[in-house]
């Protein structure tokens, strides 16, 4: 083989390999996002049922309950203008507290109950999930204009 | 007082940099041997004053010094000894400090292990190295000074992170920034190889062990953090992709092919262009992301706009580094032709392969990282990337990765036959592909992610054996013992690291195929059967510590009637900020954990408790310690050592002179 097919081969392997790698960095990048959605949003009917999303906001003052086993959890996610009942089973992140800000990462029911697969609390006692505090954001420039 | 010498001791350390940086690149320029000479003292003076400023804080932060901002906020009188002075960095300003101050050691050690390098490289070298330090410390003192008074006093701090109260996180920072640091002595070589346009293979040698001492702590940082999150965190698990991970594995990924294109350029001329743009990146990836750690951006783009002098410095401070370098290397790279040809089948190939690949996945982990802030930036909208993405893109593109690896050491430079090599290698892959699926189905878990796991690991593995037996029947005459005494240091060095990388894949595969987890409510005296193994919980009492109260559950573990271990995970509430946290206990195994944390109490007085079977997750960190090891039996090769020596008396007559 001459030295100037050689380098046309390895140039060609070379850009057919990125090629492959950047098409399927795409279609993994197309299929694993998961978006966010606000309480309102979802009531709104935005959200995608059968698709994993996220949902943030404040955990509603008693409305946390568990059932016999101890183990599943329902609680309500609210950004104070709407409420989302979600169920969850499994441990709960030590900062996860009525009142408190969460993230909710899961499926929304046909019933439109969220099933959580995932719960994400603050990191420390002042600081909200940044998701938590854009929801109640939303909802209070939403409750503005609504009163104007 | 001590604190205004520490902020003092910083403005002098920014007045050195200032002189470190300018003379001895003027000097360089003008050939004037005196300029050339300041680098060293200056160099070394910053790191005096520097040294003497962390100092100070330390000692507002051990003093329970609340005047001090820093200390406020991140210390309290409570906090046992060593979790003061670790809280020093646990912040945005002290851990700009503990950066400034490896940067400052970085240099030092250079100023003092490559003293053969001719005068005006070296000058140049130190000179880069000021430049980067005149930015980090300018941007503590304009934007982030950790010095900063609280008047009047706070009567108490609030005190650390309770996250970061604990062991790993004492060691994982400074491992971490000394290898992130450590990239910008193989960055300031390739700005000062640009500066003189010399690139010949003296350049690649100088440059090896500082990128592989570089190597080695971001490593060991990397794989300390992960084992911190995997015992703290309190659910078992050992990476998550997030983003606080991805930006020290980045430069991880660049640095490793750096590390490798150093070689190829070293022993064959080739990749010159390849290999300098490798050393601009690591660096600034490296930059990135200390920064995006730092600045609070992943927890919210929003906190740049909160203190907008921060976030315009610190970009700023990028756009002048990678704009600069990037500028210089566009300027000068087209001369960096040439270089040895080689042919397809040839360890350059596998070299040249692997390096694209390994860019390739080190953009793809960085655009799942900043495509979400940069979507919030703009208010685009809210997107998370998680693990199910990067694993999809991580997976498919290391398996050639791996598999090529081993190709390599069997190939001959420039060029080889394709025939040969497959007749040597293919039993060990027809073994490798049969053992994976054994494997998988021996442990009920018939798995594509299982069979090729197991399949990589078993490549790597017997393909290492393979190795070393050819290496040690090439040598003609002598004994066994008299020919493994002739292999280099840092021929074992590959040879260990890449053995760890297949150690590395049993631990991460096995663990991911056949791991368990339980989450249970249990009662005082109740048992529970759990993975083989029968699990008593005898119950919970108050244990406090010294900053926290506790609570404190004794669990029994034991298998077929024999004890085996006795657990006592707790459930943690910090007193200053209230804020509770969960402390696993681990029986730790060569072959599996078992886990296990409390979760909430319930009314009735019972607790959930949470247990999970590891098995093989010993592995991972093993993996870890072999790649360690072979990046220090590397480093300390005696060539690099004989060329010291071979060169010195040159050195000393240039001197005297």
């Amino acid at each position: 083989m001459k030295a100037r097919s050689k380098r046309l081969m390895l140039v060609g392997g070379g850009v057919a390999l990125l090629a492959a790698a950047v098409a399927l960095v795409l279609s993994a990048f197309q299929q694993n996002l998961v978006f966010f959605h606000t309480p309102t949003e979802v009531m709104e009917g935005k959200a995608p049922t059968g698709k994993t999303f996220r949902i943030g906001g404040l955990v509603e003052d008693g409305s946390i309950q568990r059932e016999a086993d101890g183990l599943t959890v329902r609680f309500a996610i609210t950004d104070t203008a709407k409420v989302i009942p979600v169920s969850y089973r499994g441990t709960l992140p030590d900062l996860f507290k009525e009142g408190k800000g969460a993230v909710v990462q899961g499926t929304l029911g046909p019933d439109g109950q969220f099933r959580a697969t995932e719960v994400l609390a603050k990191h420390d006692e002042n600081y909200m999930p940044p998701e938590a505090a854009h929801a109640l954001e939303q909802a209070h420039k939403a409750g503005m204009t609504v009163s104007q | 007082m001590i604190p205004e010498l520490g902020h003092f001791a910083l403005v002098l350390a920014f007045v050195l940099a200032l002189v470190q940086a300018v003379v001895p690149l003027v000097g360089a320029a003008r050939n004037n041997q005196s300029m050339m000479a300041v680098a060293r003292p200056a160099a070394q003076g910053q790191f005096l004053f520097i040294v003497f400023a962390y100092g100070c804080l330390t000692w507002a932060f051990i003093t329970s010094d609340f005047s001090v901002q820093l200390a406020a906020t991140n210390s309290h009188s409570e906090t046992p000894l060593m979790y003061k002075i670790t809280g020093v960095w646990g912040n945005h300003e002290g851990s700009l400090l503990l950066w400034a101050m490896s940067l400052s050691l970085w240099t030092v050690a250079v100023t003092v292990f490559s003293r053969n390098l001719p005068d005006a490289f070296m000058a140049r070298v130190i000179g880069v190295l000021g430049f980067v330090s005149l930015g980090f410390i300018a941007f503590m003192l304009v934007t982030s000074n950790p010095f900063d008074r609280l008047l009047p006093g706070a009567p108490q701090g609030r005190d650390l992170n309770p996250l970061l109260q604990d062991p790993g996180m004492i060691i994982h920072p400074p491992l971490l920034y000394m290898g992130y640091v450590g990239f910008s002595v193989a960055f300031a070589f390739a700005i000062a190889a640009l500066l003189t346009g010399r690139f010949d293979a003296a350049w690649a040698r100088w440059s090896r062990p500082w990128t592989t001492v570089a190597w080695v702590f971001l490593t060991a940082g990397i794989a300390v953090g992960s084992g911190w999150a995997y015992y703290e965190l309190g659910w078992g698990g050992w990476w998550f992709w997030d983003p606080v991970e991805n930006a020290s594995f980045i430069p991880w990924l660049v640095g490793t092919a750096l590390m490798h294109s150093l070689a190829v350029t070293e022993k064959r001329g080739a990749f010159r262009s390849w290999t300098v743009l490798l050393a601009i990146s690591a660096f600034s990836l490296s930059l990135l992301g200390t920064f995006l750690v730092r600045s609070g951006v992943i927890t919210s783009v929003h906190a740049f706009a909160t203190d907008p002098a921060r976030g315009m410095f610190i970009l700023a401070l990028l756009v002048i580094v990678i704009g600069v370098s990037l500028l210089l290397y566009a300027w000068r790279a087209p001369k960096l032709t040439g270089g040895g040809s080689f042919g397809l089948v040839s360890r350059d190939t596998t070299l040249l392969g692997n390096n694209v690949l390994l860019a390739v996945v080190a953009a793809s982990v960085l655009l799942g990282t900043l495509y979400p802030l940069f979507l919030d930036a703009l208010n685009l909208g809210k997107i998370s990337v998680g693990p199910p993405y990067f694993e999809a893109v991580f997976v498919p593109l290391m398996t050639p990765v791996v598999v090529l690896m081993m190709f390599g050491p069997f190939l001959r430079w420039k060029n080889d036959e394709m025939g040969a090599v497959v007749r040597r290698l293919a039993p060990a892959a027809v073994v490798s592909v049969l053992t994976g699926v054994g494997v998988a189905f021996a442990i009920g878990n018939p798995t594509w992610r299982t069979m090729l796991g197991i399949s990589l690991a078993a490549w790597v593995v017997l393909t290492s054996f393979q190795l070393l037996a050819a290496r040690l029947k090439d040598r003609h005459g002598g004994t066994t013992s008299s020919r493994l005494s002739t292999i280099p240091a840092a021929w074992w060095g590959m040879w260990l690291a890449h053995f760890g990388v297949g150690i590395f894949i049993i631990g991460v595969t096995l663990v991911g195929s056949i791991e368990s987890n339980l989450d249970l409510r249990m009662k005082e005296g109740q048992q529970a059967d759990f993975a083989g193994y029968t699990v008593k919980f005898r119950g919970v009492v108050e244990a406090d510590g010294p900053n926290y109260d506790a609570m404190r559950a004794t669990i029994d573990l034991s298998r077929d009637g024999r004890a085996i271990a006795t657990l006592q995970p707790e459930k943690r509430v910090y007193r200053a900020m209230g804020m509770p946290m969960t402390e696993a206990a681990l029986d730790i195994g060569v072959f599996r954990d078992v886990y296990v944390s409390l979760g909430e109490q319930l009314p009735e007085g019972d607790w959930i408790v949470s247990l999970h079977y590891k098995p093989f997750i010993s592995w991972i960190w093993a993996g870890c310690i072999f790649m360690v090891l072979g990046g220090i039996l590397a480093a300390a090769d005696r060539r690099y050592r004989r060329l010291a020596e071979r060169s010195a008396p040159a050195g000393a007559a240039a001197h005297a002179a």
